[in-house]
């Protein structure tokens, strides 16, 4: 008889392990089937820079959290409702995670007194009460997977690498999910190795049907799909979304894509996706360190092809000397910088939004440079794409500021039509502005302000660009006081100007009233979720999320006097609102957090709770 | 004279001038703005060698490049009535390989000083030698800052007074031409910048060579390093203190021509062939083509022992593939093999839905 199934609206999983056992593996497996029946879904993975710290030492442990619903969701998930730990150090480091009375699986065969040591549990967690609030099953994960892939020709090193697809059969199972698209996966993924694709197809089948047969597990749990826009959608990650951005900017621009990087985490993922694609003339050049990286990103730009450089917090410091190069010679050129937590080396494989002042300021002299921030992981695309937009329209480079948590998180996206991309259009210089006094490199549009991009190869348009100070419009170099002056005003004109350029802002929540929350990046969808909750309890609270963090947006100072308190939560220890407090004169209040994790939904709330007791509400 | 015969020439990219357009001459590459070197400078010598061969290179004005980092020779793009960027100090090589993957029809020149490539752009020096794109490296080498006034540079010798090193340089200076070969350079040649004949051989011979061609021109500054380059590049004193490197001939020297360099081992060795002990046959003979680099590098490790001879001329001319048209392969290798890239099916790759 097949076992109940009972009808759930959401629910949160926690795969966790060794660096080595393929958590992350899993974790994308079950968001992908997950995605692709329907449901709303949210990732979080979380691992530690080492590659492979010592074997269940509490540092080596990896997660993968996901989030599904068949609601719109914002969020990874305060706390989960199943924790799959795969030895004692995952247990250890993950369970606090897990909701009263949710589901724990641990795989029993690694709970050896070494492994328990290794973890720094002096007894044995599963037995002194530690876990007594939790519904525990104790699962031989390692033993079953053996038993199920005995008659296989590979060693045991081997059957143990596939137990994760064991774990994962389990999860299938208990939340009903099929299994083909992990099936499909897995004859993609070892092509050339089939006796891996028939055993982790054995061992997910065994944990499946494990699940199925033993008297464990009574119930299983069904999440219905989401309602979602009528659309074509796929799963996507990020940094994905970026290298998928920059090849339509490239493509709808007409400019070869020239992509200039040195490894970084969390960056390195759009190098590694923009290498896929030399068929679309896409040239990625690995650099032999940060500064080449811009430097080939600048030549490409004068050489006329669209420029981009990526790299994390560490690497911008080392570029910002190049990038203000591009500033003063007002050509187009993109930096992507995917934050991580730091300062210096930080923590790399943890997020954070604290370069944001770094990116506004980190360079000498008077150096505006306008800043773009995606808001969430399928946002990305069009974030970047907003970046070259306008970095080619107004011959500036601009920072594409994303951060790890959306640059590694994924979730569902609706394709866009090509037909819907904003137009970006190139416009270089002709042999037809050369005249009587030869080509005048700094003549500018009369309404963005943007000088000539004229490129080497075009006759009568030889000129010289440089760092030095330049003579308005004619380009000479020139040390002249009141030049340098109205220099550096057309330069700061220019990026101001950008604004006009902006559609309206979109206020969420009430138009007006007690509190508004104001973010920018990666905290969208926990500020979102909080907003969303306080709107169903006709509070008058609302959200705004800033895409453009440099200009601000025209019509934000009405929008930021309609609220009483304006609440900048930031995971960085203020950086926003500093920006917002000295430009428009507003006492904003800040709510900050830096632990290299993104904010929960009840931390936002306790604050919002907070505010509205000041306010008189309670 | 001998040592004018061309190198071999090879085959080269950069569009030339279609036929009936007129040629262009030296007064066509000077730009509007007053060269500012202190009178009495090299550098002034290597600008007017360079406007004076341009117009013999065949191309036309408009496909060429002046790329400099930081440093008095740095200022040489403002000079030069063609495309230029005077970039920050060191990076010049980056941003010429950007300018050159972007359109590889430019011809692309690097201008840079000792300070500028082997200090502060040490490590893009080394990595453009061995990327092999097809630019050309010019470095002016005074062995000082002459910009910030007089420091030591890493050329400087050892134990030199210099403002920064009162009681003297404690470092072992770079030798460039050793530098550029052991980080893969296909073509490696010095020149005097006053030695105008020579150094327009040298400045075309680096423009045919397909690949990136560096040059160390020696180059006095006449007010932080005055006559640093005089044994070599003097009337007086020179033909004893330079040999004249030309594929396929022995290394002869001398002002009667009646000296040359000896293999001794594994050491080099200057003998008389006038004298009746030794032949131009017992001479080294050089080969520029190798691909072996011993001789080449055993050539540019002359110049680091005292009493040798500097050698001057090309040491090193091998043909290798070239970054861009490597990655022009790839390009169209992966258009051949999965078809040009069509974005709306990229955009729609993997698993998709549809909701309705």
């Amino acid at each position: 008889m097949r076992k109940p199934v009972e009808q759930i609206e959401e629910a949160t999983i926690l795969f966790a392990g060794d660096s080595g056992d393929g958590s992350q593996t899993i974790g994308t497996q079950m968001t992908e089937t997950t995605a692709l029946i329907g449901n709303d879904v949210a990732t979080l993975p979380d691992y530690p820079a080492e590659i492979r710290a010592p074997a269940g030492s509490l540092a080596g442990v990896s997660g993968f959290q996901l989030h599904f619903s068949s609601e719109q969701i914002h969020t990874p998930g305060d706390l989960c409702d199943v924790l799959v730990a795969m030895n004692p150090a995952a247990l250890k480091v993950h369970l606090h995670k897990l909701r009263p009375n949710g589901i724990l699986i641990v795989n029993i065969d690694n709970f050896a007194r070494r492994s328990l040591r290794l973890a720094g549990y002096e007894a044995n967690p599963l037995e002194d009460g530690t876990v007594a609030k939790y519904q525990v099953f104790q699962v031989e994960l390692t033993r079953l997977t053996r038993k199920a892939l005995e008659n296989t020709d590979l060693t045991t090193r081997e059957i143990d690498r596939c137990k994760n697809f064991f774990a994962l059969g389990m999860i299938l199972w208990l939340y009903n999910r099929p299994m083909d698209y992990t099936m499909r996966w897995v004859k993609t993924k070892f092509a050339t190795k089939p006796q891996y694709v028939e055993a982790n197809i054995l061992a997910l089948r065994a944990g499946n049907i494990y699940c199925e047969a033993t008297e464990q597990f009574a119930v299983s749990y069904d999440v219905k799909p989401a309602v979602f826009e009528p659309g074509t959608y796929r799963n996507i990650e990020g940094n994905m979304a970026t290298v998928l951005g920059l090849i339509a900017a490239s493509h709808q621009s007409g400019l070869p894509l020239v992509y200039g990087s040195y490894p970084i985490t969390p960056a390195s993922d759009i190098l590694h996706g923009l290498a896929q694609y030399r068929n679309f003339g896409v040239i990625t050049m690995q650099m032999e360190d940060e500064i080449a990286a811009v430097g080939v990103a600048i030549g490409a730009a004068f050489s006329g092809a669209l420029g981009v450089t990526g790299s994390s917090g560490p690497g911008l410091a080392l570029k910002s000397e190049a990038i203000n190069l591009a500033m003063i010679a007002e050509l187009p050129l993109v930096i992507c910088n995917i934050q991580r937590a730091g300062p210096s080396t930080g923590m790399p494989t943890k997020t954070e939004q604290s370069d944001l002042l770094q990116m506004f300021y980190g360079r000498n002299g008077e150096s505006p440079i306008p800043i773009v921030a995606p808001s969430r992981p399928y946002d990305c695309f069009e974030a970047v794409y907003e970046a070259c937009r306008i970095a080619v329209r107004y011959r500036t480079p601009v920072i594409f500021l994303s951060d790890l948590y959306i640059g590694m998180g994924a979730e569902p996206w609706k394709i866009p039509k090509l037909s819907e991309l904003p137009e970006i259009k190139a416009d270089f210089a002709g042999r037809d502005q050369a005249h009587g006094n030869g080509f005048e490199p700094y003549q500018r549009d009369p309404e963005t302000l943007a000088r000539p991009w004229a490129k080497p190869g075009t006759p009568g348009l030889e000129h010289r660009i440089g760092g030095l100070e330049k003579s308005d419009i004619t380009g000479h170099v020139s040390y002249d006081a009141e030049n340098h002056q109205r220099m550096v005003e057309i330069r700061a004109e220019k990026v101001a100007r950008i604004a006009n350029d902006l559609p309206p802002t979109e206020v969420f929540g009430a138009q007006e009233g007690d509190i508004l929350l104001l973010g920018w990046g990666g905290t969208y969808g926990a500020i979102r979720t909080a907003v969303e909750q306080c709107v169903e309890e006709r509070l008058s609270i609302a959200h705004v999320h800033l895409r453009h963090l440099n200009p601000f947006p025209n019509d934000l100072v009405d929008i930021l006097k309609r609220f009483k308190r304006v609440l900048i939560p930031e995971l960085n220890t203020g950086q926003l609102r500093q920006l917002i407090r000295s430009t428009y004169l507003i006492d904003a209040i800040g709510l900050n957090k830096v632990q290299g994790q993104p904010f929960h939904v009840f931390e936002l709330q306790s604050k919002i709770d907070e505010i509205l007791k000041e306010l008189g509400h309670f | 004279m001998k040592r004018e015969r061309t190198p071999r020439v090879k085959r080269q990219r950069t569009s030339r001038i279609p036929v009936g357009v007129p040629t262009l001459s030296k007064k066509d590459f000077e730009s509007d703005q007053d060269t500012r070197w202190c009178p009495g400078c090299g550098d002034y010598s290597i600008l007017a060698q360079t406007q004076r061969i341009m117009p013999e290179l065949g191309i036309p004005r408009e496909n060429i490049v002046f790329i400099s980092g930081i440093g008095c020779s740095s200022r040489f793009p403002y000079y030069m009535n063609t495309y230029g960027f005077h970039t920050i100090h060191g990076r010049a090589p980056t941003i010429a390989s950007g300018v050159k993957m972007a359109n590889p029809d430019l011809s692309v020149w690097v201008i840079t000083g000792d300070g500028d490539a082997l200090s502060i752009g040490g490590n893009h020096f080394i990595h453009a030698m061995r990327r092999n794109f097809d630019i050309n490296v010019l470095l002016f080498n005074n062995r000082i800052y002459g910009l910030t006034k007089g420091q030591y540079s890493p050329t400087s010798e050892q134990g030199k007074k210099t403002t920064s090193t009162p009681l003297g340089s404690l470092e072992t200076p770079f030798n460039p031409i050793s530098l550029a070969l052991a980080s893969g350079a296909t073509f490696v040649a010095r020149s005097l910048d006053r030695d105008p004949d020579h150094l327009r051989l040298m400045i075309k011979s680096a423009f045919e060579h397909k690949g990136t061609s560096f040059i160390e021109i020696y180059q006095n500054c006449n007010i932080f390093n005055d006559g640093t380059f005089f044994q070599y590049t003097e009337k007086d004193t020179k033909a004893n203190n330079t040999v004249f490197l030309e594929h396929g001939e022995p290394l002869v020297f001398g002002a009667e021509r009646g000296k040359g360099i000896r293999l001794n081992g594994f050491q080099p060795e200057v003998v008389e062939t006038t004298n009746g002990d030794y032949t131009t046959d017992d001479l080294i003979v050089h080969d520029q083509y190798a691909e072996d680099t011993t001789l080449a590098n055993f050539l540019a490790g002359m110049s680091d022992t005292l009493d040798m001879p500097h050698p001057v001329g090309i040491f090193r001319s091998v043909r290798h593939p070239c970054y861009e048209d490597a990655m022009t392969n790839q390009i169209e290798s992966a258009k051949d093999r999965v078809g040009e890239g069509d974005l709306e099916a990229l955009l729609n790759a993997g698993e998709t839905w549809t909701v309705s």
